[in-house]
């Protein structure tokens, strides 16, 4: 194909009313000498039919259509391979600022040039293409419930899929229990753990091939290339090496250690997890101090204490998993009594059902009350105090057995810490002075716990395993995105995320194999997976010009970066979410994408117009984050919010795509001021790609300090945090640096 | 075509199905997505923010948008309703009925081109709190970026002198409702769920009292894109809200309404009292509850609510809520079981959290598809071919239903290969 440019210029919706158009489509022809431009009457329906016919018929390679925000586009596919870029004309221009004014159509033209430039400068997408075969296989860690139900979900699909388990026997938490909870209507009822049938089903299924009393030791690659070592749990001997795709953590729960708990210095307190399997095992439920039948207990929920400082999560099912046990023992013994003594009852959705069943068994006493004490009764029993109870007062019950809920911890590793407590220790050894050994001691001290807690063995700079939230659950920050992990292609599932009951880790589990099956597809297309779901741009590094100064591989939120024994970034493209952190992080500007680079937002910076200072027209360069500060724009425009005349936007992938270049580039180019707006960082950051704002800010404070440096106000950049629907604060958010540039006048190199 | 290459349906465009059809398609398979109103998103677009981040649903809409728009295997219908699924496992069909939206033209339509219509309707985005021209678009983020001409109960003469005052080509009155018969591979049933309905509950006020409000309606008057712009003030008065109740259970673990719990009331409600505390420093609100069931790794953000002097936790259910007379106020009749004490205390604004109800339609099926006693999907014999996800099944938050609905996606395209 030929490489022809076209312009259409849509003057309906008004535009045409409110801008010169014979001067904009002379800023493409004449400007840009662009061969081809023409005039639409609008950006839908026949119109647009008529763009993709024109683009046929002219032959033409790339297309700017200035007209309404992509977003407004209905259907439509131009041929394929011809890029196409859209500039908001109307929603960003001519609903925000007063119609046939001089800097209305300065704004406009800017804008043509800037996407005309643009669209110069980007190269046809080829997608990553792996030198070898992407393996369509699927690793789950973790023979569980979350684990076992994945696999067969995976391995229905077709997929072929390796199941690890490091315990001798499938079956998990749930294997090890007597009868399961309610899982389906009516959800009175307890039920088999249908963990047997499970356990045939993957024995019988011939794509799943389960490795028992076995664990991860080493995972090198990248999704679709990943290459797996298993190795004995016992001896550390290796069983098996292979290939692998995408992984699936379903590492699950452990329950708190009976040490962390309350009371369990007296015999006859034990954990819910010390009875299930009593019960499994031996039917029965007896004293463990002398073998007497037990025909009391009282359960205590949230392991006996609700100590905010010491557990401030929710196990979600030991509130069910006391109501369930309390059938054991009333099973079969009418006399037999149970006190379930709570603060909050916990049994959401339609497991009230089954808690109303509870209730209605006269020998269930489900007791409101603050534990106070377990002591040792005369005869051998143990006597249960507790206040606040629903009765006004204090009261005393004596029982045979106490059993703590103890809750669920998960089997996670905080790769992170773990690198951090590597690093310390090397640095112990080398550091360059005493102070910095000293340092690096305290660091791995505070660490300490994190040592040989690693899961996956990952080959990733940034550590071995998963990164975690609080409390060591490693999933998903987001809300809407639960598979959004911050390792492409390796998903958390089942009580390892989060504490769950059986029911919502099949869910999860399903899902999971999901996201597996649909990583590897995706790899395999050199497509990115979510949330830039189908990008086929990927970063290519131009090595000869690195100097190992490693900010691409510390500051990629995904680990997608090694380094060889020089500190030389080691690039894996299926690793990676194409967010541009890397690009925006390398000083020697590297890093580029063959339709986002260095050089294509430098040169839309350099296309605006910049007048001279005597015009008093400054201009300040917006960047904005696509996923929602840029979108946000369109509902500026729909709401008719106007705001500075003087701005320039430049949509960016991730404010942490955002290189300091570009500012300085701007400044060096006459523009007066600078704003940044991406979105919220901090512990509930609302970033998809994890840290960019927060990176940018950093950033941002370093250009600030070199502005300082060049004798200008510091206050010519600005970051803003603004989520999507604080739409309305953007107009203000450009006139407070379009006030900041009238206080201090121009910037001082504009023209040098 | 063979049955292999079909689309899947996917039946509701809330959080659920968006996540279904998303996830099925960026797998490569084709799917319809049928959404009843005018715009995809569901219920939870109408939500101000989410728990526990607080932060605002159209962000993750706005992606899935994106995605949406990006991926030309989805096949998106709005007022359409699947009336029948026929056929055997080999030879799915479905008919879809997509109602007329009349509006043609969009982008020629901006803000002012409302200005001069006088027909207006009731809000049931904003659940009736205010109302809209019958031209409308019920906030800024919604999908397809196209406004509606909503004609019920307009007369055909008027109908014709409001198109006629519009941009000529925006709106077409001659569209009519069309019937659609497509075969499909398999059914996933992501139709959510609805409030429990207010006027039920006789000793609550049974939604006469303009001062309780429910807990979905608290959420559009926290939103910008709400009736009063994010003002948290009363309906009665538009005066700030400085004294909120929050009566959990409003209707649910009773055997009179709901008899189960919708697992999410009191994370919203929480939510809630932050985003009023956060609006007005000076607010103060109390929640009255069973029990308190912020799950999981939910529990941080109720204990960190503790800590806040404003916020008191009362364990008892509301008997009876009445109006103090002239005033607009509240009383709320209450045993503390902890205490034992009978509190009649007052408030400026009551927020009634109710449950969800399986909003599952009424349809013409194939097979047997079975449901709980509350309504919600339990399965049945044509459960390979008709996953249901999220909401439909059981009461959820959006972290569990686009798990579910991941899931689900993947079982709608094996169920087929499992038959096979």
């Amino acid at each position: 194909m030929s490489d022809k440019i076209g312009v259409f210029i849509c003057t309906g919706y008004g535009i045409g009313d409110a801008l010169d158009i014979d001067a904009l489509t002379a800023v493409a022809t004449g400007e840009y000498d662009v061969p081809f431009c023409t005039t639409v009457d609008s950006c839908e329906g026949a119109d647009l039919a008529s763009m993709i016919e024109a683009v046929r018929a002219e032959e033409l390679s790339r297309v700017v259509i200035a007209g309404i925000s992509a977003r407004r586009y209905g259907e439509h596919a131009f041929p394929e391979g011809v890029i196409v870029e859209k500039v908001a004309l109307l929603d960003h221009v001519v609903r925000c600022q007063p119609p046939n004014e001089e800097d209305t159509q300065m704004m406009a033209e800017d804008y043509l040039r800037m996407y005309i430039a643009k669209i110069q400068k980007m190269a046809p997408l080829e997608p990553f293409r792996s030198e070898e075969p992407i393996d369509r296989t699927v690793l789950v860690v973790g023979g569980g419930i979350t684990g076992m139900t994945a696999a067969l979900e995976a391995a229905k699909m077709g997929y072929e899929v390796r199941l690890v388990e490091k315990a001798g026997t499938l079956g998990g938490w749930l294997g090890r229990q007597h009868l399961s909870i309610p899982t389906k209507a009516p959800y009175r009822e307890l039920e088999d753990t249908g963990i047997d049938a499970l356990i045939e089903e993957i024995g019988e299924n011939p794509r799943i091939e389960v490795y028992t009393s076995a664990t991860t030791s080493r995972i090198t690659g990248a999704p679709g290339l990943f290459d797996v070592t298993l190795s004995a749990s016992g001896n550390g001997e290796v069983l098996d090496t292979f290939r692998a795709g995408s992984i699936i953590q379903a590492t699950g729960w452990r329950p708190k250690d009976a040490g962390d708990l309350p009371y369990t210095e007296i015999e006859d307190v034990v954990r819910n997890v010390d009875l299930e399997e009593m019960v499994k095992e031996g039917g029965r439920i007896t004293r463990p101090s002398d073998g007497k039948a037990v025909r009391s207990i009282a359960f205590l929920q949230c392991g006996g204490s609700r100590d905010v400082a010491r557990h401030s999560y929710c196990s979600s099912i030991c509130c069910l998993t006391s109501l369930k046990q309390a059938l054991y023992l009333r099973q079969g013994d009418d006399e037999a009594r149970a006190y379930i003594f709570y603060e909050f009852i916990r049994t959401p959705g339609q497991f009230e059902d089954f808690y109303a069943q509870v209730q209605e068994d006269p020998g269930v006493f489900p007791t409101r009350g603050e534990v106070t004490g377990v002591r040792r009764d005369d005869d051998g029993g143990l006597i249960v105090s507790a206040r606040d109870t629903m009765q006004g007062e204090a009261i005393e019950v004596k029982v045979d057995l106490v059993v703590l809920a103890a809750g669920m911890v998960p089997n996670s590793a905080d790769g992170e810490a773990i690198r951090a407590l590597e690093h310390a220790k090397v640095v112990a050894e080398t550091g360059e002075n005493e102070e910095i050994r000293q340092k690096a001691v305290d660091k791995a001290e505070e660490l300490v716990a994190h040592e040989g807690t690693e899961i996956l063995n990952l080959d990733y700079r940034q550590g071995p395993d998963l990164p975690v939230l609080e409390w060591g659950f490693p999933a998903s920050h987001f809300i809407c995105f639960p598979y959004e992990s911050r390792r492409t292609g390796i998903y958390p599932a089942g009580c390892v995320r989060t504490p769950m009951d059986g029911i919502a880790s099949r869910e999860d589990a399903a899902g999971a194999a999901m996201k597996a099956i649909q990583c590897v597809e995706m790899t395999a297309r050199g497509e990115a997976v979510h949330p830039r779901a189908g990008d086929t741009s990927y970063p290519e590094f131009f090595m000869q010009r690195c100097t190992q100064c490693k900010r691409c591989t510390e500051e990629c939120p995904f680990g997608t970066l090694n380094e060889d024994e020089k500190g030389t970034p080691e690039h894996s493209p299926t690793r990676c979410r194409r967010c541009g952190i890397c690009l925006g992080a390398c000083p020697e500007r590297i890093v580029s994408f063959k339709d986002y680079s260095i050089d294509i937002v430098g040169t839309m910076i350099k296309a605006v117009e910049i007048p001279d200072e005597w015009d008093e027209k400054p201009r300040i360069l917006a960047f904005l984050c696509e996923n929602d500060a840029f979108p946000a724009m369109d509902l500026v425009g729909q709401h008719g919010l106007q705001y500075s005349p003087f701005i320039r936007i430049i949509p960016v992938r991730c404010l942490g795509s955002v290189n300091n270049a570009w500012i300085k580039e701007a400044f060096s180019a006459g523009y007066d001021g600078v704003v940044l707006v991406g979105c919220r960082y901090g512990d509930d950051y609302q970033c998809h790609f994890v840290k960019g704002s927060e990176l940018s800010a950093t950033r941002s404070e370093n250009i600030r300090e070199h502005l300082q440096s060049m004798a200008m106000e510091n206050e010519r950049v600005e970051l803003t945090q603004l989520q999507i629907s604080e739409y309305e604060k953007l107009p203000g958010v450009f006139d407070a640096m379009a006030e900041v540039v009238e206080e201090h006048g121009m910037n001082p190199f504009k023209g040098l | 075509m063979d049955a292999q290459g079909r689309p899947i349906l996917v039946i509701g465009g809330g959080v659920a199905g968006m996540t279904a059809a998303l996830e099925a398609a960026e797998l490569g398979r084709d799917v319809i997505l049928v959404e009843r109103e005018p715009y995809l998103g569901g219920r939870v677009m109408r939500m101000h923010q989410y728990f526990p981040k607080m932060c605002p649903p159209a962000c993750g809409f706005e992606i899935n948008v994106r995605r949406l728009r990006q991926n030309p295997r989805i096949t998106t219908y709005t007022l359409a309703t699947v009336e029948e699924i026929s056929g055997d496992l080999d030879n799915l069909k479905a008919r879809i009925k997509v109602r007329p939206r009349y509006v043609v033209g969009a982008h020629l339509l901006d803000e002012s081109a409302t200005d001069g219509i006088d027909l207006e309707r009731a809000n049931d985005f904003n659940y009736g709190m205010d109302r809209t021209k019958v031209l409308y678009t019920p906030t800024g983020h919604a999908y397809p970026p196209v406004p509606i001409l909503d004609l019920e109960g307009v007369s055909d003469a008027d109908a014709r002198a409001l198109a006629e005052s519009l941009p000529a080509g925006s709106v077409d009155l001659d569209q009519v409702a069309e019937e659609i018969e497509v075969k499909v591979r398999s059914v996933v049933l992501a139709t959510g769920w609805r409030p429990y309905d207010v006027t039920r509950l006789d000793n609550l006020g049974a939604g006469q009292l303009p001062n309780v409000i429910t807990n979905v309606m608290m959420e559009r008057l926290a939103a910008h894109d709400g009736p009063t712009g994010g003002e948290i003030v009363r309906p009665s008065d538009g005066r700030k809200a400085e004294n909120v109740a929050f009566v959990q259970c409003a209707g649910s673990r009773d055997v009179n309404h709901l008899p189960y719990c919708s697992a999410v009331c009191c994370m919203a409600s929480l939510k809630q009292v932050r985003f009023l505390r956060e609006h007005n420093p000076d607010a103060r609100a109390t929640m009255f509850y069973i029990d308190i069931r912020a799950v999981g790794r939910l529990e941080t953000f109720y204990y960190e609510m503790l800590g806040d002097e404003h916020v008191s936790f009362v364990k008892g259910k509301v008997a009876d809520i009445s109006e103090v007379p002239d005033s607009g106020d509240l009383t709320l009749d209450v045993e503390d079981t902890v205490s034992g004490e009978s509190l009649h205390d007052r408030f400026d604004l009551v927020v009634l959290a109710t449950g969800m109800v399986p909003d599952i339609p009424d349809l013409d099926l194939p097979f047997e598809m079975d449901t709980d006693a509350h309504g919600f999907v339990a399965g049945g014999e044509g459960v390979e071919l008709l996953q249901s996800a999220g909401c439909a099944k059981r009461p959820c938050d959006v972290a569990r239903t686009t798990r579910d609905a991941t899931g689900a996606a993947l079982k709608a395209i094996r169920s087929f290969r499992e038959g096979g």
